[in-house]
């Protein structure tokens, strides 16, 4: 019973990361933590800027590789893949980037059926309809003709979601999705974000710093920060969660675990400088 | 401080050779690229031909009828001295040919097509084109690269080709056109005395060279550049600086090969 309870357990995580090691020559961001992705759920990452967020997709989408541990996508260990086996998987996960990362030579509709055309052999006419039905979902069949300079941020941002689920993905990535959006647009990208989730039986996984919106639309969150998982649970846990590193993130106080100072010597040494003797 | 030196020294130098084993490993890659570009996705080939090529013609024909005009005037001027008139035809030939078509036309490659390729590859990467590329399962040297790299490769020497029968035209005009030289000389002397193989394929060899090393020093810095405002403008600015060097360097090598007999 309870070996068909850890089997049904694994079957149901979609992304498991474990004891991941990562940092540059002088800075360690990830210093060894786990997170499971589930399916079918919206899963949150987040953390304060330079905790590596953007960092872990990256990685989850085999762009990086850990110094150590293991990044595993539905049951492949991206790091021992091969490049071509690396593709492959990729074309089962959609990434949508900061600023939707449109191919500024295409316009909507050539953005639209870019990766159609790349994977598949379909007729023009069938691409056509796909993509019309995609830019239909996130609300922009009226702007297939458009160039990517002519769309606002979160119209760009849509489109970028329109080619993200044009190959019909498991898992979609989000990198900071709300971020410089006005308010009417965000409640647009949350419900496009929650809907497309179930709607499509997807897997979401967003990255993000926006307390809030990530609180409406996700099921479980995880929060980062110096490098560690510092803690986890649906949102109504993580509101309630009092450890100080939580609590700081989730009602935005300025000072605590995450201080208000970058490192530096005391003010006093810095003002008054200490009088240099004159050798002789 | 003199540590301090030798430190920044070493620094460069193992930066240097990292770029260059990078650079290096990067044309293998493209070029591994080249079959598929070739038979699968042609269009991708053609209008980058066109972008790379086509609307390169402008500067180089503008270029090499002004180049042709100033050597007939300058050579005309010098060979009615010596009452070798007759040889203008084959000395502004052997100038177009050899040296001042894969050269000049290089030269203004870089500046006008090889700039563009490294700030257009560079935008692409500083706003994440290329890695929304790679997450889509797509290869950006296979996708980018290869087309810009064969583009630029078959362009040079065709642009080449023009730049030269474009400049013995200018100086045709100038030399007996406007200064009265014989017409008859100008062009029997010109085919008498130039090579088929020593004169023009040599020519045409410097000028394929030419445009791997221009093309490739573009792309590269492009797909290497710091993803940044910055890092793209310092990039651009590397390409020409890098590539007309090269040209430059790699001119005197292949004419010490090829003309010391």
């Amino acid at each position: 019973m309870t070996s068909l309870t850890t089997q049904q357990g694994e079957k149901d995580r979609l992304v498991e990361i474990r004891k991941l090691v990562f940092g540059y020559a002088e800075r360690k961001i990830f210093s060894g933590f786990d997170i499971d992705i589930r399916r079918g759920q919206v899963t949150a990452i987040m953390g304060p800027s330079g905790t590596g967020k953007t960092t872990l997709l990256r990685m989850i989408g085999g762009q990086l590789a850990p110094q150590s541990g293991q990044v595993i996508v539905d049951g492949l260990d991206v790091v021992k893949l091969s490049r071509k086996e690396l593709y492959k998987l990729r074309r089962r996960i959609g990434m949508l980037f900061q600023n939707g990362a449109l191919f500024t030579g295409l316009n909507v509709y050539d953005n639209v059926a870019f990766p159609l055309r790349e994977h598949t052999q379909l007729p023009e006419t069938m691409i056509r309809d796909i993509v019309l039905i995609k830019l239909e979902a996130v609300g922009l069949r009226g702007g297939h003709a458009l160039m990517p300079n002519e769309l606002s941020g979160g119209m760009a941002r849509r489109v970028a979601l329109a080619r993200a689920i044009a190959l019909d993905p498991m898992v979609i990535m989000y990198d900071e999705p709300f971020t410089g959006l006005d308010p009417i647009t965000v409640g647009v990208v949350m419900q496009l974000i929650r809907k497309l989730n179930d709607a499509l039986g997807l897997t979401s996984i967003i990255i993000s710093h926006d307390v809030q919106e990530i609180c409406a639309i996700s099921d479980y969150l995880y929060l980062l920060s110096n490098g560690r998982v510092v803690g986890q649970g649906t949102p109504a846990e993580m509101q309630a969660n009092e450890s100080p590193a939580v609590y700081q993130f989730m009602h935005g106080q300025p000072d605590g675990p995450v201080p208000f100072h970058y490192p530096a010597p005391a003010l006093v040494d810095d003002l008054l400088p200490k009088p240099t003797v004159a050798k002789c | 401080m003199l540590r301090q030196q030798v430190q920044g020294l070493g620094r460069w130098f193992i930066n240097t050779v990292q770029r260059l084993g990078r650079g290096n490993l990067f044309f293998l890659r493209v070029i591994r690229g080249f079959p598929a570009l070739i038979f699968r996705q042609p269009g991708l080939l053609i209008s980058q031909l066109h972008i790379v090529g086509v609307l390169s013609l402008l500067i180089i024909v503008v270029s090499s009828v002004n180049v042709g005009m100033v050597l007939g005037l300058q050579m005309y001027n010098t060979l009615v001295d010596f009452g070798a008139e007759s040889s203008l035809g084959p000395a502004v030939g052997l100038s177009l040919v050899r040296e001042l078509g894969p050269v000049m036309a290089a030269l203004l490659f870089a500046g006008r097509a090889g700039s563009a390729l490294t700030a257009e590859i560079g935008l692409m990467k500083a706003t994440e084109q290329l890695d929304g590329m790679e997450m889509m399962a797509v290869d950006p040297v296979r996708r980018i690269v290869a087309p810009r790299l064969l583009a630029g490769i078959i362009s040079l020497p065709l642009l080449a080709a023009i730049f030269s029968a474009v400049g013995i035209f200018g100086a045709y005009f100038v030399g007996v056109g406007m200064l009265g030289g014989d017409a008859g000389a100008f062009w029997s002397q010109m085919q008498a005395k130039i090579d088929w193989h020593d004169d023009i394929i040599n020519g045409i060899i410097k000028s394929v060279v030419f445009g791997i090393v221009v093309t490739w020093i573009a792309v590269f810095e492009g797909y290497d550049a710091v993803p940044t405002a910055e890092g793209v403008s310092r990039a651009t600015t590397r390409a020409v600086v890098n590539g007309s060097l090269a040209i430059l360097a790699l001119d005197f090598l292949l004419t010490a090969i090829m003309f010391n007999g």
